[in-house]
């Protein structure tokens, strides 16, 4: 994985709450086994109406979406992910997200940063009144800036520093495989088994 | 210390801890299916690295496969590679897998619980966020994603921050006519898409007491609607009769060291939660979802919401968008809301108990002019099952389709889909925007509803129904 350091880039608003991993990428485009080339499943319904926001020419090459609450709930599929970054994020800005593609986000390189509410209103304000506006995301500093805006940003200890330093998780795991082998010694024979 | 179910189960895993770090955890079980896997069985193949426990992981055909012509080669080419893929990557890694056509195939949620491979006490992880179903043994179980199911295929292990705890206490008994699938419902209106967001769920109380392996299976899969990654209920005599004699529940002596380590799986009667909340199940009545997220839902005999009567700018958006997709006006009846298609299954409510309550319902009943309902066994067993009690017929009978195994028309990636502008009654577990298929909209119910909306065309509970 690439590391994460610092992201400058233009934002598109989206303006929905509860933006689930449906809406994300539809079911249909699960179909494929690899890991890349969802680009064109991105939010695909949405993308059929010509005033989406991805379909907007001021939004055009955007790589920091600005979403509503609850972003990514439902369904675990990590490929909701793979869409946003296939079609060119690197950050997603929101006040509250689902645990499951939080957790996706960090494993693939995607930033998911929270900031308030009020923030990402003000950005929403901020991004269409100069939609060429850069905006830069500081993950060592955990901040976002945008002209005059600026504001902290949340995220776990232990994704940020696998970002910064980006760092494969499983080798992580791996390292510890002397005590992983103890531990399944030490596991009750009557659990079940496929062996 | 007094502990909660969840940190206790949570402590008997921990492999490392370190300071600022996540815990590592043991893993149990890995369950898979041809979905969320190929991208996985990719990343170890690219690091060289072996598939750690294959005696710990089990694989199963259900999201895309069809539920028609199953002894056919799968039609959609695209949908044939990954099944294949799976089949592949399943014989290469010496993973056991139960494909299309063997009689342990199935969802991945109903598979484990039926050959007593989901019991008390373990971890249990799989690429589906509706793991947490297996919670209602008292196992923490959850869903990953692909670079987690990745990981745990590699080392058995997953890093991970503990959760909190809440308690869910549905005190009381049920009315008559209300279910399992009602209390979920009801659970997650009260506490919202995200209310259970960082938490571990324990549902308790007597009205969880008193509800079947089947019931409590059906409220622990919607956690995840609720924001929780797990739901759990404390085992009992119900969990381990439900579990003695699968074919991988332990046996003899091992039996006995089992069930005294099961009984330990409770809350302490003085353990704290972070959160806790009281439903008075007595109060409840059949509930349905009129909106486009599973939190958007009313009890049954209530009337679509009126966005003017929301103050929160945000929520009220949420709703005019919702009723908009959904083609509701505020303040018509939901019981006057008119369905295409009535969809029984799922890893919800897809299981023998719920085909039975819906058959029960339909018996000697016709489905409504003008209705299709699909009737979708959550496994080949159940399926098996249904058929020697004869409901197959009952629900043929009706008038309604009988097919084989699978997710089906819970998501729209296999031939069941809904088509634009399709309305139906579902008794799955997501009414989101296309869910079901592009433009399908989607009203979660119990099966009791279900069935009894098929007979009317119409939303309805079996107390609608004319005598027969
Ligand atoms: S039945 Fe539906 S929710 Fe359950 S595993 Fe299948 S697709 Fe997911």
């Amino acid at each position: 994985m690439d590391a994460f350091t610092v992201h400058t880039g233009t934002a598109a608003p989206l303006h929905r709450s509860n933006v689930d991993t449906d809406q994300i990428i539809p079911a249909e485009y699960l179909k494929r086994i690899t890991r890349h080339g969802f680009e064109d499943a991105l939010f695909a319904s949405w993308r059929k109406d010509p005033d989406f926001v991805l379909n907007r020419p001021e939004y055009q090459g955007v790589s920091i979406l600005v979403a509503g609450p609850d972003f990514g709930t439902g369904s675990s599929r990590e490929h909701a992910v793979w869409a946003l970054q296939d079609f060119g994020f690197r950050v997603v800005l929101c006040s509250r997200f689902a645990d499951i593609f939080r957790g996706n986000s960090g494993k693939g390189g995607l930033l998911a940063a929270v900031i308030p509410q009020a923030a990402i209103e003000e950005l929403w304000e901020i991004v269409e009144a100069d939609p060429a506006i850069l905006i830069t995301v500081d993950l060592q500093e955990r901040k976002v800036n945008a002209g005059e805006f600026t504001c902290n940003f949340e995220v776990d200890d232990y994704v940020r520093w696998r970002l910064l330093e980006g760092l494969d998780d499983i080798g992580i795991t791996l390292e510890h495989s002397d005590v992983i082998s103890e531990f399944e010694k030490r596991r009750p024979g009557f659990l079940p088994s496929l062996g | 210390m007094s502990r909660t179910l969840a940190e206790k189960v949570w402590s008997d895993h921990i492999i490392h801890e370190g300071e600022g770090l996540p815990d590592l955890l043991y893993i149990d079980l890995h369950l898979i299916h041809e979905v969320t896997s190929p991208q996985a069985f990719d990343g170890l193949r690219a690091a060289g690295r072996p598939l750690r426990r294959p005696d710990l992981t089990v694989a199963t055909e259900d999201h895309n496969i069809p539920t028609f012509d199953v002894d056919k080669p799968i039609a959609d080419p695209v949908s044939r590679i990954q099944v294949e893929t799976l089949r592949e990557n399943c014989k290469e890694f010496g993973v056991t897998l139960f494909p299309l056509g063997n009689v342990e195939q199935g969802i991945v949620h109903v598979v484990g619980p039926q050959m007593g491979l989901t019991q008390p006490g373990m971890t249990i992880v799989c690429g589906d966020s509706h793991t947490s179903t297996h919670g209602a043994f008292g196992a923490l179980a959850f869903g990953i994603g692909t670079s987690e199911v990745e990981h745990v295929m590699a080392t058995q292990a997953l890093p991970l921050k503990p959760f909190k705890t809440m308690a869910i206490n549905v005190e009381g008994a049920l009315p008559e006519g209300v279910t399992a699938k009602d209390i979920i419902l009801a659970v997650i209106a009260q506490i919202g898409t995200s209310g259970g967001q960082g938490y571990v769920l324990e549902y308790r109380g007597s009205a969880i007491k008193a509800l079947s392996m089947e019931g409590r299976m059906t409220v622990c899969n919607m956690s995840i609607e609720a924001g929780a990654r797990a739901g759990m209920i404390a085992p009992d005599s119900t969990t381990f009769d439900y579990i003695k004699g699968k074919p991988h529940a332990p046996y003899g002596k091992d039996w006995e060291s089992a069930v005294s380590y099961w009984e330990t799986l409770n809350t302490d009667p003085d353990a704290q939660f972070d959160r806790e909340i009281t439903i008075d199940a007595s109060a409840l009545r059949p509930f349905v979802t009129w909106g486009t997220n599973p939190g958007q839902g009313l009890p049954l005999d209530q009337v679509v919401p009126d966005p003017k009567a929301v103050s929160d700018p945000v929520e009220r958006a949420a709703i005019e968008n919702a009723l908009a997709y959904m083609d509701l006006r505020p303040g018509q009846p939901l019981k006057e809301i008119t369905v295409d298609t009535v969809f029984l299954g799922s890893c919800t409510n897809g299981r023998i108990e719920d085909l039975r309550a819906a058959a029960q319902v339909i018996k000697n009943r016709k489905v409504a002019d003008g209705v299709r309902l699909l009737v979708v066994p959550g496994s080949t067993r159940v399926r098996i099952e249904a058929e020697a009690e004869g409901l197959d017929q009952v629900f043929l009978d009706a008038g309604a389709e009988w097919r084989g195994a699978g997710c089906s028309m819970c998501l729209a990636m296999n031939p069941d889909k809904l088509s634009p502008g399709e309305r139906s009654a579902s008794t799955s577990n997501r009414n989101f925007e296309g869910r079901q298929g592009p433009g399908g909209r989607t009203h979660l119910v119990s099966p009791e509803v279900a069935a009894a909306t098929a007979v009317r065309g119409t939303l309805s509970a079996p107390t609608d129904l004319a005598e027969v």
